[in-house]
């Protein structure tokens, strides 16, 4: 199993996509069937611009082992309020700010699920949000 | 599993080779090492986009095209140019006396490639009118980028539109126009006049398995030389001019950069230089960049203005080609009813291009439980090494050099901050030390008089 840890800071948006990045660089050498490797990467992706848009900081976990990649990503930030709201495609509660930079378009929750085997998300308000998002490999 | 998958056209002369490293540097795609003093080549990595070619400084890196002469086993011999080549002369020089040079030079035709553009706008248009769930797609043209894409970023071969590039269709089309007129297939040879290594790899073994239209290879700085010393001798003030047909503006400035951005419709970019072109898949790859719906992609910067094979500045061509353009449109029409044109059926018919595969070459292993522990060894070999990138281990940089070793292709010593701490702990003497650095950088560069 490989284990590795990023930091994310809140309202960084320049830096927005380096975990990802470092996610992609790492299972372009380990992972044969590219489409899980993209879909992967990108559910990082929209992950990490979650926690740089609400968030004020926050940490993504990823452990690969050869059956399954799992990324946890944590932050502390003001949470959500109705899981459910959130999950669903065009909702958003970005502000107009963070909208003019071309992000908060409320895809996010929803894609990250779409790009994932298994999501989990729980929230505490006035705390943080959790998500995992796992990639199940084939074994050949 | 570094079987040979395809042509290059770039080949590395030994003897020629110095060992200065800055092909090794510049290398996109990390496929180049120095060994025994000589640059050696990853050939499944290679892209063909010449940018070694470029830095060279004692141009040991040559451009393998086909001997002239082969034009002669056949009894049609078409010379097939690109716009670049017109481009590289100052204007008093006319297209006619182009033409005349390279008939005096043994081509009985002469045709433009740039007027498959004529039927290739409308059928990538189409294409992106059916694709919406592939976008961005990605134009075919450059060949070092379609390479490019399948080495580095698999999961954006679909993204490519699969159609053949102007040259492939012009091709097609000359030859079919011979055969309809009763000459044989097999006398018939068409040669591309090109302005980059990555053109002739494609010619020389297409992506597919497909066989190409073209027959052979003409390097452009070859014609370009040809053409110069005719012209400036005064041999064709006086010849007739040839009848040709005129190329759309559409297709005289297809080759340069926004060539295609400028006709596909929605929201379309342009971008040129193989490293920017990198940065920009990465975030394609990503899904960071979104609603684009096509984007042209070229190697060279300013695209084929820049073909490593050019001669002319690539601003003065682009500057010449865009002033042509312009003149054409505002002056002719004869371009909307060419003879190509009623040949539109038959090639769109054999306009697709076979399967472009992915094959990734950046995978540490095809186990996936061998490529982790491969893995864990780079991470732990990167924290013994110095992180300067300085290269002196014959590797562009430290990264390369641990996956080198991993992949048993170097060892550690090789590098020389660890062969000073070797020496310090007395696990190698510098006679040892002295001998790496030979094996790396040949004889000659360690025994020189200072």
């Amino acid at each position: 199993m490989m284990h590795f840890e990023f930091d994310i800071e809140g309202g960084d948006f320049s830096k927005a996509g380096f975990a990802s990045s470092q996610l992609k660089r790492i299972l372009k050498q380990l992972v044969t069937d590219h489409k899980v490797v993209k879909k992967t990467v990108v559910a990082l992706y929209e992950a990490e611009v979650n926690v740089v848009a609400h968030a004020y900081s926050g940490k993504v976990i990823i452990d690969i082992d050869t059956d399954k990649i799992q990324i946890k990503v944590n932050d502390k930030g003001p949470g959500i309020e109705d899981i459910e709201q959130a999950m669903e495609e065009g909702y958003s509660t970005a502000s107009e700010q963070v909208r003019e930079m071309g992000f908060g378009a409320g895809m996010g929750l929803a894609n990250i699920k779409n790009n994932s085997d298994e999501f989990n998300i729980t929230s505490e308000v006035g705390v943080g949000t959790q998500l995992e998002i796992i990639a199940y490999l084939e074994i050949i | 599993m570094e079987q040979k998958i395809f042509h290059h056209a770039l080949k590395i002369q030994k003897d020629r080779c110095i060992g200065c490293s800055h092909c090794m540097n510049i290398c996109p795609t990390e496929a180049i090492r120095v060994k025994n003093g000589k640059a050696d080549l990853f050939e499944n990595r290679c892209i063909d986009c010449g940018e070694c070619f470029r830095v060279c400084p004692v141009n040991a890196i040559i451009i393998e095209q086909d001997d002239f002469n082969k034009i002669f086993q056949y009894k049609h011999r078409i010379a097939l140019l690109p716009a670049v080549l017109i481009g590289q002369f100052p204007e008093d020089i006319k297209t006619s006396q182009i033409y005349n040079v390279l008939i005096d030079l043994g081509f009985t035709d002469v045709y433009e490639a740039e007027h498959g553009v004529d039927i290739l706008k409308n059928s990538m248009k189409a294409y992106a009118d059916n694709h919406d769930q592939n976008k961005p797609l990605i134009s075919s043209f450059c060949p070092a980028v379609i390479r490019l894409i399948q080495v580095k970023f698999p999961a954006l071969v679909d993204h490519i539109i699969p159609q053949h590039p102007p040259l492939d269709i012009a091709a097609v089309y000359y030859k079919q126009k011979l055969v309809n007129q009763g000459v044989d297939e097999s006398d018939i040879g068409i040669f591309y006049v090109t302005p980059c290594a990555s053109k002739i790899a494609a010619i020389k073994s297409p992506v597919g398995d497909e066989i190409s239209p073209i027959n052979g290879v003409i390097n452009m700085d070859f014609i370009y030389n040809k053409v110069y010393t005719s012209v400036k001798r005064g041999d064709y003030d006086k010849v007739q001019k040839l009848k040709a047909e005129r190329l759309s503006p559409e297709g005289t400035v297809w080759s340069l950069t926004n060539g295609e951005a400028d006709i596909m419709q929605g929201r379309c970019l342009a971008i040129d230089g193989v490293h920017n072109v990198m940065d920009f898949l990465e975030k394609v790859e990503n899904e960071e960049i979104k609603d684009v719906d096509f984007l042209e992609l070229r190697a060279c910067d300013e695209s084929c203005a820049g073909g490593v094979l050019t001669a002319q500045n690539r601003f003065l061509t682009v500057e010449r080609l865009r002033k042509r353009a312009d003149y054409i449109k505002s002056n002719y029409s004869d371009y909307n009813n060419k003879d190509i044109l009623n040949y539109s059926e038959y090639l769109n018919s054999k306009i697709t291009l076979g399967k472009i595969k992915p094959r990734s070459m950046m995978k540490l292993d095809e186990n996936m439980a061998e490529a982790m522990k491969k893995m864990r060894r780079v991470k732990e070999i990167l924290k013994c090494l110095p992180d300067v990138d300085c290269g002196a281990c014959g590797a562009p940089n430290c990264q390369a050099l641990a996956e080198d070793i991993v992949q048993e292709r170097a060892v550690i010593n090789h590098c020389i901050f660890i062969q000073r701490i070797f020496e310090k702990k007395g696990i190698i003497d510098w006679e040892e030390s002295r001998k790496i650095m030979q094996e790396i950088w040949g004889e000659e560069k360690l025994n020189r008089k200072c």
